[in-house]
């Protein structure tokens, strides 16, 4: 069980986390070579709007105020305005976030799908032919480009079988779950690749556990002993990953949605690069960050209402 | 000397299977993947030896011809030949897994070592900025750097080393945190000798072989990032023969002319096998013997 | 050993058991022909070096060794071989009539299960209760092992109990089947002087109530001496004596034995683990030709060096006669000299 005390630590743990972020977003958009504005804003504006802009903005005042204004802005939902779409950046990713979490929803099923029996395989035949050709293929799986195994999947079942669509988002759920397949696979397999190393290694170390002789000892059928005892503890152990998997997907996500083109937040943040489109730029790479950060939270927590040594 | 003491100095030495000395057995993770490097790394160096034309030479009466005898990987829409963009491309992309971590190594070790060596709130204060760079989706903080600075390798190297340095600095910190707490760093600490010293020649020796193998998986990651923003387009700029823009150079023709992309895409996977073989080698090697 | 095996419910009869490692190496011999009689409702001390195997005999019985164990030879339970079952049968006697606690309950017990979840799944396997009547008997298991509170304790993980009360309840978790017979693996090792004496009086008390059989394994002799019927001992993956304890610690007819009770202190209470003989059991891939113990003993002469000397029964020695009690067996080319040199006289020098 959770106690309210853990919660509260770990939830104010966050904090520094989040300056971070707040601070990082805020020097990424300062890198921009020369003023900001005249960068946002290219060659077709006046002296005159950019000194209005720059009062707008608070750009005329020392850099640390201009920070406090940037967290007082994002604290109130502001991410600013896209100069491309002149749309409020929080809109506007907000539209492209449906099809990023389906896609991402739908890839940690397969990446999971795929690892846990794979893992149980390849550590039950330690050693053995299973085992080598099963860890061969994950490490060639870690070894492949997201882009590359998107391009490889989308050329012989879109282009050739023609059994999937070559990209985009479709109409209604199962049209949307048809579309993303390719890609949520794309994802999966290299999630896979990750999680099969770790689960394995997590699983053999736990069938060395003793507890998992006493379990044998006393006599329990050997289904329960593996997914009582083995995987529920592996799993345990593995959930650490859960986190940094959430910041790989995004990556991916990145990725992916522009191989396959998909309207969703990966998308949107090359779509903005190419467009030097700098707010939303920032505003994306700032919920992306938060979104993983939560991820880790989250992960904490489960793993301390799942393991009841961590949360005291 | 007891009685007991004489039986033991007279026991009679166990029966032991010869065995004649010599060096810790390669594995065949180590022995693979120093393989597959040597032979990328001798294509970096004479990429001239295989590839058979220059990788930018244009051949209008060979556009999009499949492998053969001439072309052993097809060439592509400009009729370039692909074997040699593909083999002049891994010095472009060796050149990405060095130079991407280069910094990281050399800083984030030296960082550790203070971090590890110190400890106390420099540990503490390391502890949440680790916390905050892992909450960065590393693509996306990496690709934003680079879509400010603008898209290009040398920026590409700028972005991966702000925040790489920080993996190496928390494994060595841990390493030397661990060494410190040993005993023959008290030792030293006894005999005089002065704090770099004791970090520089004692602690950090030990501690460093996790972070070398770290290395190892990093360049393969590293390679992996520098392909993928070559495809986006904001890595290596084309012309310039790099596996991710090579594959995307080809990904309108998958169709048609699949050796375009194809080719590079396994060049890629060679690499970061070899990487993570010479990786996973090292990391057996340096294992402390039980 | 070599009598007929006891086949009445409840009788063990272990007889040429050998459990062999693969190893890059070779093949290791943990247990190297290991004969064991157990009567229904005693109890048997294994005594022996770590390394001599007797854990790995306890684990052979219910073919608990992992691969690359193999093991061979007889098990008889009430007659039936346990080498011999299907995996099926072998999972309904292990946990229902033969039980097992191990040394260390904070790594046999899983970390992250409720003590009643590990009881409730034990009795799930074993008997026919639903869900409310096994955990009512969860409760009783953990009363009769006087774990006060039982019905709230029911609901804490392992590593909310002490190190006492964490042995207590793993062998609740072992009794869940009502077992006829219990494996004990070092159950007291772990735990602090007096929480051992407690652990030992509640396995006593068990065997008193629910009539069941006893193999404990240990390095202390102590323990013995309080707890156990009759001792077998073991040295590098053999036994090398075995008897009523109370013969035996009066007149060790091997050199060995004679070097345990010997490095236990006489008149003191304090218990000592037993390391006093000096050198170091043999590895498993290094066991010297004849006597594995020859190395180490002052007995020992050229026959010892030649040939391994069987376990037979030991005839009373004269100075023994008329209170030599049935059933001593020794692996002793020189039990008889090993006997007249008694237990006070300083160990001989090996030749």
């Amino acid at each position: 069980m959770l106690s309210a005390g853990y919660v509260l630590r770990r939830v104010l743990q966050m904090v520094p986390t989040l300056v971070f972020i707040l601070v990082v977003t805020f020097v990424l958009v300062r890198l921009l070579p020369g003023d900001p504005l005249s960068a946002i804003g290219g060659d077709h504006v006046t002296d005159a709007q950019v000194a209005q802009a720059r009062a707008a903005y608070g750009l005329d005042q020392p850099l640390f105020a201009q920070f406090l204004l940037y967290v007082r802005r994002v604290v109130t939902g502001d991410l600013g305005r896209s100069i491309v779409v002149q749309v409020p950046v929080w809109s506007l990713v907000g539209e492209r976030l449906p099809p990023t979490m389906l896609l991402s929803g739908m890839a940690v099923a397969i990446g999971v799908g795929l690892a846990v029996p794979l893992a149980f395989a390849s550590a039950l035949r330690r050693g053995r032919a299973t085992d080598l050709a099963i860890r061969a293929g994950a490490q060639v799986g870690l070894s492949m480009p997201v882009f590359y195994i998107g391009l490889v999947l989308l050329t012989v079942f879109s282009a050739h079988l023609r059994w999937f669509p070559v990209g985009g988002y479709g109409d209604g759920w199962g049209d949307r779950v048809y579309h993303l397949f390719l890609p949520a696979l794309t994802l999966g397999v290299s999630l896979a690749a990750v999680l099969m190393r770790s689960l394995r290694a997590a699983i053999v170390d736990v069938l060395g556990a003793e507890y998992v002789d006493f379990a044998r000892a006393k006599g329990l059928p050997t289904r329960v002993i593996l997914l009582r005892h083995v995987l529920r503890n592996a799993l345990i152990s593995t959930l650490a990953l859960l986190g940094p998997t959430v910041g790989s997907l995004l990556g991916g996500a990145v990725i992916t949605e522009s191989v396959f083109a998909i309207p969703g937040v990966g998308r949107l943040m090359i779509e903005s690069i190419y467009g030097r489109d700098y707010p939303v730029i920032q505003g994306l790479t700032l919920s992306l960050a938060v979104t993983v950060s939560l991820a880790f939270l989250v992960t904490d927590l489960i793993q301390a209402s799942l393991d009841p040594r961590v949360a005291r | 000397m007891t009685a007991a003491e004489d039986l033991l100095s007279r026991r009679r030495p166990a029966p032991r299977r010869f065995r004649p000395p010599s060096l810790p057995r390669p594995s065949p993770a180590l022995a693979g993947g120093l393989a597959i490097l040597a032979a990328l790394l001798v294509l970096a160096l004479v990429p001239g030896l295989v590839a058979p034309y220059a990788p930018a030479a244009f051949d209008y009466r060979a556009i999009l011809k499949p492998p053969s005898f001439a072309h052993p990987f097809g060439t592509d829409n400009f009729g370039r030949d692909i074997l040699s963009r593909t083999v002049w491309a891994t010095r472009v992309d060796l050149q990405i897994a060095l130079f991407g971590t280069l910094v990281p190594v050399v800083f984030g070790t030296l960082a550790g070592a203070v971090v590890g060596y110190y400890g106390g709130w420099v540990e503490a204060l390391f502890g949440r900025v680790v916390d905050a760079v892992v909450t960065f989706p590393f693509l996306v903080l990496v690709i934003a750097i680079v879509a400010v600075l603008g898209p290009g390798l040398f920026n590409l190297y700028i972005a991966v080393s702000v925040v790489g340095w920080v993996f190496y600095a928390r494994i060595v910190a841990a390493g030397v945190a661990l060494q410190r707490r040993l005993d023959y760093a008290a030792a030293a600490r006894v005999m005089g000798y002065s704090t770099p010293r004791i970090v520089l020649r004692h602690l950090l020796p030990n501690a460093v072989s996790a972070a070398i193998v770290y290395w190892m998986t990093d360049m393969a990651l590293c390679i992996l990032l520098g392909s993928s923003l070559g495809y986006l387009g904001l890595g290596a700029q084309p012309p310039t023969a790099e596996w991710g823009v090579l594959i995307a150079d080809g990904k309108n023709y998958m169709n048609t002319a699949w050796w375009i992309s194809i080719f590079p895409g396994v060049a890629i996977v060679l690499a970061g096998l070899g990487f993570s073989l010479l990786g996973d080698g090292l990391a057996d090697l340096l294992r402390p013997k039980r | 050993m070599t009598g007929v095996a006891d086949t009445r419910p409840g009788a063990l009869a272990v007889r040429g058991l050998r459990t062999v490692f693969a190893s890059p190496a070779g093949p290791l011999t943990a247990v190297d022909g290991v004969d064991l009689d157990l009567a229904p409702g005693e109890i048997l001390g294994l005594v022996g070096e770590s390394g001599s195997g007797k854990s790995v005999t306890l684990r052979s019985l219910l073919r608990l060794v992992r691969p690359p164990g193999r093991i061979a030879g007889e098990v008889l339970w009430g007659g039936r071989d346990l080498l011999g079952l299907r995996p099926g049968e072998l999972r309904r006697v292990r946990g229902r009539e033969i039980a097992t606690v191990f040394q260390e309950p904070m790594t046999a017990l899983n970390p992250v299960l409720t003590v009643g979840r590990q009881i409730d799944e034990s009795l799930r396997a074993h008997t026919g209760l639903d869900a409310r009547g096994r955990r009512a008997r969860g409760v009783d298991l953990l009363d009769l092992v006087g774990i006060p509170a039982p019905a709230t304790r029911l609901a804490d993980y392992p590593h909310q109990f002490s190190g006492g009360m964490r042995q207590r309840a793993m062998i609740a978790i072992a009794l869940a089947g009502e077992p006829r017979l219990l494996l004990a693996d070092e159950p007291t090792t772990a735990l602090d002087v007096t929480i051992q004496d407690q652990i030992l009086k509640l396995i006593l008390a068990l065997r008193a109530r629910l009539g069941m059989g006893v193999i404990l394994v240990t390095h202390d002799l102590g323990v013995v001496a309080q707890s156990c019927d009759r001792v077998a001992v073991m040295y590098a993956g053999r036994i090398v004596e075995t008897g009523p304890v109370a013969a035996l610690f009066a007149e060790p007819r091997h050199a060995y034995t004679r070097g345990l009770i010997g490095s236990v202190p006489r008149a003191g209470g304090e218990r000592r683990p037993l390391l006093s003989i000096d050198g170091t059991p043999p590895g498993l891939g290094a066991r010297p030709a004849g006597c594995a113990f020859h190395p180490r003993c002052g007995f020992a002469t050229d026959a010892c060096r030649r040939e391994a000397p069987p376990l037979a029964a030991v005839a009373p020695g004269r100075e023994a006669a008329g209170r030599e009690a049935p059933g001593r067996e020794a692996a002793c080319w020189h039990h008889a000299a090993v006997a007249a040199a008694g237990i006070e006289a300083p160990v001989p020098e090996p030749a």
